[in-house]
């Protein structure tokens, strides 16, 4: 017999068991689906933050400003220019409007400013006009624009969500003469040169001084961390899916062990047999896959609508505004589909390849597994646990911290049914009642049906606690993070040291403290990093939390005597309490405490004032933080700029940098949240598929059992019973490797990637959450089969015993 | 030659108005000053710019020897646009100004672009002392004696000395220029009797270069026909002295608008009106992706002139904002010489 007619032989099957084929087919979209998605919003979420940080500062340019004074006199842009610098304006400011609320003004020069940013496109369409013309026109955020609506004397708003609120972007002409600073400019942005070296600064503006980019909160870091993990996330939800489809292919192998027997006594060859069965899988996986790219690419569309429509309405088609779908995401979708099938189907060729050609043709999904086999799988299961624990030990890199991933959630998946059947058989053990001996056992008996489909829950419940553990751990670290630095009610930053003076002696008056903070970038253990002086405050003490310390470190360190270092360094350089770090000048100073830090990736060191001074050169001392109480902070700010003149780049408001930030960190998390419930849906459709494929073979069981006079209403709510039971097992078995899942990201991945150990916290709450919604997605997907078996004809159950083998 | 930067122009006015092309022969609606045949051109006044004028140029094209004798050509050219037909002072200055600049050889081209805001000295032009400028790139002097101009890009750069050796040339009418049957016009001048010497440094290497240069000044409000689609633009330096400008305004029903002027070894000019002087493509090549001609024969029977104008470089294309060819080119035929070829609308 050849090819053509064993395939039609073998998909016959599926039309008689078109839920296990729907049940296949869903496995497999859902897994492309979640995995393409991941990649999508990914992709996607990368580009809106870089848009968000370009907006948040300049930063990444050097930056030209006054060595003496406030402003920089305007014809100092034309004179740069002339001179063959490449650098732009930017005026900064702020405005009140009469109902009180304090604008921060940004003036830039589209024709000469850095490309990139959202204002940039005005440079190239019909707006540049009205940008620059009076009234103008005026970048702000939704919420700013919402609520200038119906301010005077402003330009005409248009709408830029990358932009934090309360800052309106504008041309320099405008926002000149909104500010009142006709003729001057705040900096000048210099650009990578083109071409040919320009004159040096101390020849052509000696009163200019150039100031490095500045190492502000590195989104963009902390961004890369959390699509690391997102990654990581769709790894697992395709894992999830994989488990479906292997629980679907292994459960159609078993019940097709008749056909292979009579397929292979009428002649066909083992190998056909094989090629046919591996066809049949790859016709499966490519329309899986398939449906799974489309899917996957809806998804993201569905779930990342602001951020899709921002680059749209903001960028245009120059930029990917709407999602795109490559021909690359085809074949990685298409692909990742295959091998997937090719992992989960593997199994189930290799038994046909070892079946003896007159097998008995026993339904397997009956069967308790052999000790043989229980013992494989045990066995399988402690050597992936000793290749996890060995990697968790003596792994290093990221490649060994994904296989960590990988080993342990495998050796949990198989650990489940030999765990649950041990409970299983001792609860039975325990039961008294008749009724309650028969539904453990008969449990128990269950379980390798359904252990496939049960593990594939378990590993959708462990990475949802695994993964919501990261992010809140993530984002409250974050979030704490932000608090610590950002502790002081004000910052300023003065240039200019005669005016520092007046503005410091000023606020030595009026605030709580004034803390001094001075900086030097120096080479750190040969990497560029940077030193920090601070004068000594509680609020060092209070919010500074060192992950690392020696006795009496902050007293030592105020003295002079040590430094603390970043958790980057201590890791990177493997440098601890007790270890000395090299300065450069003077002798190795101990290290008496490592603290943690989010912001960037660079080495950093915090000293007294007396020290830094002592042993680096160039320092800036143009910063300070003020402490003062917080219901006064606002109106200090507006003072020292009518006292002094301190544009908002100098008085620097950090709750709303800091709200900004959570912002963007928060709407990537709904992303999360939604993937989550997915997952979750995924794995309760695998049990459904699951107890659907089991009802029908488990007539023959229930027959007797109702015979001795349980109704079928009984055994209905016995069926959904047992389900909520084996769900309840899950998430318990669950919660223990969620955690473990949670540890590795935080404690391996994270810190080979970013050299960072993000502190773990528990979320009870989101647990109990999580509890019902698995209990609830078992309690979906066992109601159906359980309301057919309570609305079994009972000739159906009779006709049984007249069929009995 | 008032038809060369309409391009520019046409993308400017775009940028500015939203107009397109259409826009361009509506000047009434827009508050430019029309080009007149009544103005009289005086000197050094209109070296300078003219606000009133949608668009304005000044364009300076030289072809230059090194010491090994290898031909070399040199573009710079500054472009304003008023983006409203109104003056302003400071960031409120409605002017923007383009510019371009180029060094091509028989086997490399490099060229550069720059785009500045009038008002805050970045950009600009003062007639006395003549002085043209965006950032570090440079015209000035005396057009009618000793100038001087310089740019610069990636891998290359020059700082040239031009010494003006015959008068200033008005085109078409006293400087009226004719660009359409339908009247279209600009205020067009040339200096085509600049020498050169200077030194060009090309990929890090200096070369010593001398050879002629030719400037372009014109200034317009309304320079093309909205069915006009490219133009073929020739200015030529003839062995004896003579200097021919010729150009071709090509319409999309086929025909094309030609126009010109012989300009004698003591700067005599006589205007060629459409028709007389014919411009056909003699060898097509592909450069760039685009058919452009890199061969012309130019005819005009009254002078007896039929010459092949051949490109030195066929890749000499502009790739910036917008896209056009202009490069050296050498004559041969009843005349020998050499001169520039500009080339545009060809896709």
């Amino acid at each position: 017999m050849s090819f053509a007619p064993t395939l039609r032989a073998l998909l016959s099957h599926w039309m008689r068991n078109r839920v296990q084929f729907v049940g296949l087919l869903v496995g497999l979209t859902l897994a492309t689906a979640l995995w393409t998605a991941v990649q999508a919003i990914n992709a996607q979420a990368r580009l809106s933050y870089g848009n968000a940080a370009a907006a948040l500062a300049q930063s990444s340019l050097p930056r030209l400003v006054a060595a003496e004074g406030r402003w920089i006199d305007e014809a100092m842009f034309a004179h740069l220019r002339r001179n063959g610098w490449a650098v732009s304006p930017v005026v900064e400011g702020s405005f009140t409007t009469k109902g009180g609320l304090r604008l921060a003004i940004t003036g830039v020069d589209l024709v000469s400013a850095p490309s990139g940013g959202g204002a940039q496109n005005a440079q190239d369409g019909a707006n540049l006009l009205a940008f620059i013309e009076p009234p103008g026109q005026a970048l702000a955020a939704p919420a700013t624009v919402a609520a200038l609506r119906d301010v005077a004397g402003l330009p005409h708003l248009i709408v830029d969500p990358a932009l934090p609120e309360n800052r309106l972007v504008m041309d320099i002409g405008v926002a000149q003469s909104l500010i009142g600073a006709q003729g001057h400019i705040s900096h000048l942005v210099v650009m990578p040169q083109a071409s040919g070296s320009p004159a040096p600064l101390a020849e052509i503006a000696p009163q200019l001084r150039l100031v490095a980019p500045q190492d502000d909160v590195g989104l963009a870091q902390l961004t890369d961390s959390f699509h690391l993990n997102l990654t990581a996330f769709g790894l697992l939800s395709f894992a999830v899916g994989l488990f479906i489809v292997h629980a679907a292919v292994g459960l159609a192998f078993e019940q097709r062990r008749v056909m292979f027997r009579t397929l292979r006594a009428l002649g066909v060859s083992l190998d056909v047999l094989t090629a046919a069965l591996a066809s049949e899988l790859a016709v499966f996986a490519v329309a899986g896959g398939a449906f799974g790219v489309a899917l996957g690419y809806a998804l993201a569309g569905f779930l990342l609508p602001d951020v899709a429509a921002t680059l749209r309405g903001l960028y245009g088609a120059d930029v990917a505004g709407g999602l795109q779908l490559p021909a690359l995401w085809w074949a990685g979708g298409l692909g990742i589909a295959l091998a997937g099938t090719a992992v989960a189907g593997a199994q189930s060729l290799y038994r046909l390849r070892r079946m003896p050609l007159l097998a008995p043709a026993r339904p397997r999904a009956w069967a308790r597994p052999g000790k043989a086999a229980l013992l494989r799988q045990f066995a399988l299961c402690c050597g992936l646990a000793l290749g996890a624990l060995a990697l968790a030990i003596w792994g290093r890199g990221l490649i060994s911290g994904f296989s960590l991933i990988g080993a342990m959630m495998m050796s949990a998946a198989l650990a489940m049914p030999l765990v649950m059947g041990g409970l299983l058989r001792w609860a039975s053990g325990r039961a008294r009642r008749a009724l309650a001996q028969w539904f453990w056992s008969d449990t128990a008996h269950q379980l390798p049906g359904l252990s496939l489909a049960l593990m594939a829950l378990l590993l959708a419940v462990s990475a949802n606690i695994g993964v919501a553990t990261m992010v809140g751990s993530f984002r409250s670290a974050f979030q704490g993070f932000l608090d610590q630095r950002l502790a002081p009610e004000l910052y300023i930053s003065v240039p200019e040291a005669t005016r520092r003076a007046e503005v410091e002696e000023f606020l030595i008056q009026r605030a709580e403290a004034v803390l001094p903070i001075w900086r030097a970038d120096v080479g750190l253990e040969g990497q560029p990093g940077r030193l920090y002086g601070f004068r000594d405050h509680p609020t060092y003490r209070e919010s500074w939390p060192l992950i690392a310390s020696g006795p009496d470190a902050w007293a030592r360190v105020v003295r002079g005597d040590a430094v603390l270092i970043n958790e980057q360094l201590a890791r990177r350089m493997d440098l601890w309490p007790g270890d000395s770090l090299r300065l450069p000048a003077g002798p190795p100073v101990p290290i008496a405490g490592v603290y943690s830090d989010y912001g960037s990736p660079r080495p950093q060191a915090m000293m007294s004032l007396q020290l830094i001074g002592a042993r680096a050169a160039q320092i800036d001392k143009s910063s300070f933080a003020v402490r003062i109480d917080p219901n006064r902070a606002d109106t200090l700010a507006r003072d020292l700029v009518s006292r002094f003149g301190l544009t908002d780049d100098e008085v620097i408001d950090q709750a709303g940098l800091k709200a900004f930030s959570l912002g963007v960190f928060d709407r990537t998390f709904t992303i999360t949240a939604a993937l989550n419930g997915l997952t979750l849906g995924v794995a309760g459709i695998a049990v459904l598929t699951g107890l659907l494929t089991l009802a029908r073979m488990r007539l023959p069981q229930l027959a007797p059992v109702w015979a001795l006079g349980l109704t079928r209403a009984q055994l209905g709510r016995l069926e959904l019973g047992r389900a909520l039971l084996l769900a309840v097992l899950v998430f318990v078995l669950a919660l223990p490797v969620g955690l473990c899942l949670a540890w590795i990201l935080l404690a391996v991945v994270n810190v080979e990637a970013f050299g960072w150990r993000i502190p773990m916290r528990l979320f009870p709450w989101d647990w109990a959450g999580l509890a019902a919604t698995t209990v609830l997605a078992a309690a979906a997907a066992a109601a159906w089969p359980a309301w057919r078996l309570a609305h079994t004809p009972p000739a159906d159950l009779l006709k049984v015993f007249g069929h009995e083998r | 030659m008032s038809v060369r930067a309409a391009l520019i122009w046409l993308f400017l006015a775009a940028a500015a108005h939203g107009q397109g092309f259409a826009g361009l022969g509506d000047p009434g609606g827009t508050g430019f000053a029309p080009a007149s045949p009544d103005t009289r051109l005086s000197f050094p006044a209109d070296h300078g710019a003219h606000p009133d004028h949608r668009i304005e140029w000044w364009y300076l094209t030289a072809n230059l020897t090194d010491a090994s004798g290898a031909p070399l050509g040199v573009q710079w050219t500054l472009f304003r646009s008023a983006l409203a037909p109104r003056r302003g002072t400071g960031w409120n200055d409605p002017q923007l100004w383009l510019a371009h600049s180029a060094l091509t050889t028989a086997s490399t081209h490099h060229s550069a672009e720059k785009l500045a805001r009038g008002g805050v000295g970045q950009a600009g032009v003062v007639a006395m002392p003549f002085e043209a400028w965006i950032d570090d790139w440079e015209l000035s002097g005396d057009l009618a004696g000793q100038a001087r101009v310089r740019a610069g890009g990636e891998g290359f750069s020059y700082d040239l000395a031009l010494s003006a050796r015959g008068p200033l040339v008005l085109h078409g009418q006293q400087g009226y220029s004719v660009k359409s049957p339908q009247g279209q016009a600009s205020h067009y001048y040339s200096q085509p009797f600049f020498e050169v010497t200077g030194t060009v440094l090309l990929e890090g290497q200096p070369r010593q270069v001398s050879g002629t240069a030719w400037l372009d000044r014109e200034w317009s409000s309304q320079p093309l026909q909205a069915d006009q689609l490219g133009w073929d633009w020739v200015s030529l330096s003839l062995d004896g002295g003579s200097r021919l400008m010729g150009f071709q305004v090509r319409s999309s029903d086929g025909t094309a608008f030609t126009s010109g002027t012989w300009i004698a070894p003591d700067g005599a000019a006589t205007p060629i009106s459409n028709g007389d002087l014919t411009l056909q493509p003699a060898r097509m090549a592909t450069s760039a992706g685009a058919q452009v001609p890199v061969e012309w024969r130019v005819l005009w029977p009254e002078k007896g002139l039929d010459v092949q104008v051949s490109a030195l470089n066929p890749d000499a294309w502009m790739q910036h904002r917008f896209t056009y060819w202009e490069g050296p080119v050498s004559v041969s035929g009843t005349h020998r010489g050499r001169g520039y070829l500009e080339m545009t609308g060809y896709k």
